[in-house]
């Protein structure tokens, strides 16, 4: 589903992705750990280009992300992104902010649009905010409506940015649960994360990133219980 | 001598059509104003380093000129130059709306890159091109904070318009110089002319007040 080949990526001298290489397949849930400074965010925002890869190849699905001919736009239709900081439109109530892609970019009809954006909600449990501007949200709701302002769209795979890092402790849970329901609907899912619980629990696949390479991956358990490498039990033995 | 109530009341009507023409060349001109300050602010902000070139001499050329300069050059400096006649009236529209344009430029210019980045990146990711990105998420939060900066422009241009008597366009200040010409009553006619001014603002800035309560939610 996604093939990473080579990625390199470079601001100005400082080469913060090294040399990328990894396959993602259909349905499969991958988390990406790591310290600050490792990379994981960048390497989750080439997939994307919402950063400008220096080297290497992306192929998403059946799209060469990195070839110049790509349309860009049309492949972030189907590659939700949710970011550590929300980034809901303040302008616009909640109801709005889900349609808006739909609306403007599939030209979705106003009544099946508003249906889709309502299903979402409750699926969010947020049902009762419609109305609302994001200013009058928790740190978790304000997430839990990007994600489904994300979903809007049927992405084919989702990327998360550290989705739950700017959320106040008591918050995280909330945007895990829907996150593992995510998971169990069989989207594709890509996320970048502090949570150990959740990469342990719900993860198909860890990813473990050190200075702009990827040190180690394989299954939660292989991860978590027996890692490899000595970066990687150096991480994890600080966490716990 | 002829009291100073009679005299504003023989003034009032031949004032009050002043008041329509320097009405008329503010909305006009601010129209345009608004419209190539929006336009030259995008270029601005654009990835283009020729349209932001471009934009930047404008803006440039403007601020760094006093208007009565471009009014002249406008009125007499350029038809001589191109052989045409231009009324005064549309000279003195062009100035005004080149002049508050490259204001009303740069406000925009501020609000855009005000906006947080998360922004963009929330809207690319959604799928939006940059237009769709500029007119959906940038543009509506943007303007709600250049409104302060909007009106405090529309009232400078407002009295920029009394500049325009220079080139004998028929607005309020050169209808007061006008009457005072034929009955030498300056204290009551300069006096009115100022109140007329300060009506026309200071409704301008109570409607202001009004709107940004309404856009107040976010």
């Amino acid at each position: 589903m996604i093939v990473v080949q080579n990625l390199k990526k470079k601001f100005g001298s400082l080469e913060v992705l090294k040399d990328i290489s990894t396959t993602i397949q259909e349905k499969e849930v991958v988390c990406v750990i790591g310290p600050s400074g490792s990379g994981k965010s960048t390497f989750l925002r080439c997939l994307n280009l919402l950063e400008e890869v220096t080297s290497g190849r992306v192929v998403i699905g059946d799209v060469e992300v990195t070839s110049p001919k790509t349309n860009i736009d049309k492949l972030r239709e189907n590659v939700g992104m949710v970011f550590q900081n929300f980034n809901l439109f303040p302008h616009l109530t909640v109801l709005k902010n889900i349609m808006l892609a739909p609306k403007h970019l599939k030209k979705m009809e106003k009544q099946f649009n508003e249906k889709q954006a309502m299903s979402l909600l409750d699926k969010v449990g947020l049902a009762g905010k419609r109305d609302e501007f994001p200013e009058r949200l928790s740190g978790g709701q304000k997430q839990r409506i990007a994600i489904a302002r994300a979903l809007a769209m049927s992405p084919r795979v989702m990327l998360f940015d550290e989705p739950t890092s700017a959320l106040d402790p008591e918050m995280v849970g909330e945007v895990l649960l829907v996150m593992k329901e995510l998971a169990r609907d069989g989207i594709t899912m890509i996320v970048v994360t502090h949570e150990m619980g959740f990469a342990r629990e719900v993860a198909d696949r860890v990813i473990f990133m050190d200075g702009g390479y990827i040190v180690e991956e394989g299954t939660p358990s292989e991860i978590f219980e027996s890692p490899r490498h000595e970066r990687t039990k150096a991480f994890l033995g600080k966490l716990s | 001598m002829t009291s100073t109530v009679q005299v504003i009341l023989d003034a009032l009507p031949m004032l009050l059509q002043g008041v329509l023409i320097t009405l008329k060349i503010v909305i006009i001109s601010l129209s345009f104003a608004f419209v190539i300050g929006l336009i030259t602010g995008l270029m601005n902000t654009s990835h283009s380093k020729f349209l932001r070139i471009i934009s930047t001499v404008y803006v440039d050329l403007i601020r760094g000129t006093p208007l009565l300069v471009q009014v002249f050059f406008i009125y007499f400096g350029l038809p001589v130059f191109l052989d045409i006649r231009v009324p005064a009236e549309i000279a003195g529209i062009v100035a005004l709306s080149l002049n508050a344009g490259a204001y009303i430029s740069e406000v925009f210019r501020a609000g855009i890159i005000s906006i947080d980045k998360g922004q963009v990146e929330a809207a690319r990711s959604l799928g939006f091109n940059r237009f769709l990105t500029m007119r959906l998420v940038i543009l509506p939060q943007a303007v709600r904070r250049m409104l302060p900066a909007f009106v405090n422009q529309f009232i400078i241009s407002i009295k920029d318009t009394s500049l325009l008597s220079v080139i004998g366009i028929q607005e309020l200040t050169q209808r007061g110089e006008i009457i005072i010409s034929t009955n030498f009553r300056s204290f009551e006619i300069w006096g009115i002319v100022g109140i007329f001014y300060f009506i026309i603002i200071y409704a301008l800035t109570r409607l202001s007040h009004l709107l940004e309560r309404r856009f107040d939610i976010k």
